[in-house]
């Protein structure tokens, strides 16, 4: 465990959910991940892989077992809570209305947005210049989001309010971004847009991403490194190069080698271009 | 009957703005932060003791008005600590702090009332120091100047950067941590500031009537959801400002309408009961409005 260059690394991940029940769930086992800065890895795998919970351990939902190491730019945030991570991690959500407030103003939501991780003072919360800040983030969405700052977000469609979430996330340029299957729940036209946004932001900021997805299309085409979980492992893991030619049977063969068992059931990962995943824990 | 008129409009506004104040901690804690808080009855009666005791050892009544507004506070820390740090749920944590504050109310008193006929209070010292004789004058000067004041320091915390983040925490609790807010400082902030307002009208209220009684909390939760949801229903407002002076003109129509109800005859007695049945008909109106609609509606929260 020499220091590296890695801003993210995980060394020994393990979670068990209703521990010393009949329920019990190793949902995580031994997770160890190292990633680099400016990665934009697509996380796959079937219910219950332990993707979410990957995420939930990185964000700081929940700690991991003992003996769990996260590091973020050399610095261990393993002991800190949720809100404490904000600096490090920020997170699209599923569903878009975790993502977003409902009876407060877009200027409102992205006020907040803007503060991630950053002490919160008695000045007003918004002013002309941040506002034009908003305006610009807003912009390149071509939603006309820019020109309803005082419109509250419970009135926007999902998929406004999941474009929304991703600009308000990437606003404060978090070192890392989480997303959460955060197209599962768009109709294919937005889903397509809120991924265009993505690889456009991603690009643009050059920010470290970590995508967990069921759409097994989804990611080949996104990001440069797919990583494949299965049973709270991860048994599949390849570089760019590595998935550049691959098709998506190539990468249910890569499955059955690397996890020793055949591939029958899970219809979810098999179906390609299957964007409107189940969504798991 | 014009002198009825002319008696019972400046009574109401009084009425309305002092009780503004509770109606505005009420509207702090159900409405923005989603936090059912019932200590309420006791922080009101709590607000009214320790002016009262101190106005009656001789302290400036000014700062023994802004000594109730510090002990409500306290009384809004203990019920927010109670669920953010044991987790007890909201609605029990606000129960246990009412009830022991009863017992802690006799305690400041030393029984179950003081007086304060012939004290200073921050109306007599107004009336001196303006030259008003006329009781309902004055009454309105000490309230209106008050409610000003509390109305422009609440309508600016809440547009801050703090203040925007108490109002996420009501809306998406877990939205407002994933972007670093620590929901359990402004869940204690809310409730806290929301308590310390109820006590100042618990304070200035004793003051009014001319003493503080331990019973005179029972009833104010639902007298200041009534009157939320009055000013929500009849002034629709949006923005911080206009829900305010919503919330204060909600508690002016409330008040108005009792004052009419008793003038025309109703007991007292059944002034709670009537509260009640307001509260309990705003609310089943537009559940029952989407039940003939045949709308989907969610099952009944337990909180």
């Amino acid at each position: 465990m020499s220091e590296n260059n890695s801003l993210l690394r995980l060394r020994k991940i393990t979670k068990v959910f209703s521990k010393g029940t009949i329920d019990e769930v190793r949902a995580l086992n031994k997770i160890n991940l190292d990633v680099n800065a400016e990665d934009y890895i697509a996380i796959i795998g079937s219910n219950g892989a332990g993707k979410t919970t990957l995420l939930n351990i990185i964000a700081g939902v929940f700690p991991p077992e003992n003996g769990g190491k996260i590091i973020v730019n050399n610095q261990e945030i393993s002991g800190l809570s949720e809100y404490r991570r904000a600096h490090y991690v920020g997170r699209v959500y599923q569903d878009p209305h975790v993502g977003t407030a409902a009876k407060m103003s877009i200027e409102e939501n992205m006020s907040m947005a803007l503060l991630r991780g950053r002490p919160r003072g008695l000045r007003v919360a918004s002013n002309k210049q941040r506002r034009e800040l908003f305006r610009a983030a807003l912009a390149p969405l071509g939603l006309g989001l820019e020109n309803r700052l005082n419109t509250l977000v419970g009135t926007l469609s999902g998929g406004q309010r999941q474009a929304l979430a991703l600009v308000m996330t990437t606003l404060s340029k978090p070192a890392l971004l989480l997303l959460d299957e955060h197209v599962a729940t768009l109709d294919p036209r937005t889903a397509q847009i809120v991924l265009d946004l993505t690889e456009m932001l991603v690009e643009r900021e050059k920010m470290t991403t970590i995508m967990v997805t069921h759409n097994m299309e989804l990611a080949l085409r996104h990001g440069n490194r797919l990583i494949m979980m299965h049973k709270g492992r991860i048994v599949v893991d390849m570089n760019q190069e590595q998935k550049a030619d691959l098709a998506i049977n190539d990468l249910v063969v890569a499955f059955e080698r690397a996890s020793g068992e055949e591939f029958v059931d899970d219809s979810v990962l098999l179906r390609p271009g299957n964007v409107v995943g189940i969504s798991d824990l | 009957m014009l002198d009825v008129v002319g008696h019972l409009l400046p009574f109401s506004l009084y009425e309305g703005l002092v009780f503004g104040f509770v109606a505005i901690g009420v509207y702090l804690t159900f409405r923005v932060l989603g936090f059912p808080d019932l200590t309420v009855d006791g922080s009101f009666a709590l607000g009214g003791a320790v002016a009262a005791v101190l106005i009656v050892k001789d302290v400036n009544p000014f700062l023994a008005t802004l000594a109730a507004l510090g002990a409500g506070l306290c009384a809004g820390l203990a019920t927010s600590l109670l669920n953010t740090k044991l987790r007890i749920p909201a609605l029990l944590a606000g129960i246990l702090v009412m009830v022991a504050l009863y017992s802690i109310n006799l305690r400041i008193m030393g029984g179950a009332n003081v007086g304060l006929l012939r004290e200073v209070t921050i109306f007599t010292l107004t009336s001196q120091f303006l030259g008003l004789e006329t009781r309902i004058a004055y009454q309105l000067v000490v309230a209106g100047v008050l409610a000003i004041v509390v109305f422009f320091i609440l309508n600016w915390f809440l547009r801050t950067e703090i203040g925007l983040a108490v109002r996420a925490t009501g809306d998406n609790e877990q939205m407002v941590r994933g972007f670093g807010v620590n929901t359990d400082m402004t869940t204690i902030l809310g409730v806290s500031i929301s308590n310390g307002l109820v006590a100042l009208g618990g304070a200035v209220v004793a003051q009014g009537q001319k003493f503080a009684d331990v019973g005179m909390g029972i009833g104010m939760i639902v007298m200041g959801l009534a009157a939320v949801i009055i000013g929500e229903a009849l002034f629709r407002p949006k923005g911080v400002a206009r829900l305010l002076l919503a919330v204060l003109g909600g508690t002016f129509i409330y008040r108005l309408v009792i004052s009419v109800a008793l003038r025309l005859g109703m007991a007292p007695g059944d002034l709670k009961l009537i509260t009640a049945v307001l509260v309990i008909i705003a609310l089943a109106v537009p559940y029952l409005q989407k039940k003939v609609q045949r709308e989907w509606l969610p099952p009944a929260t337990r909180w």
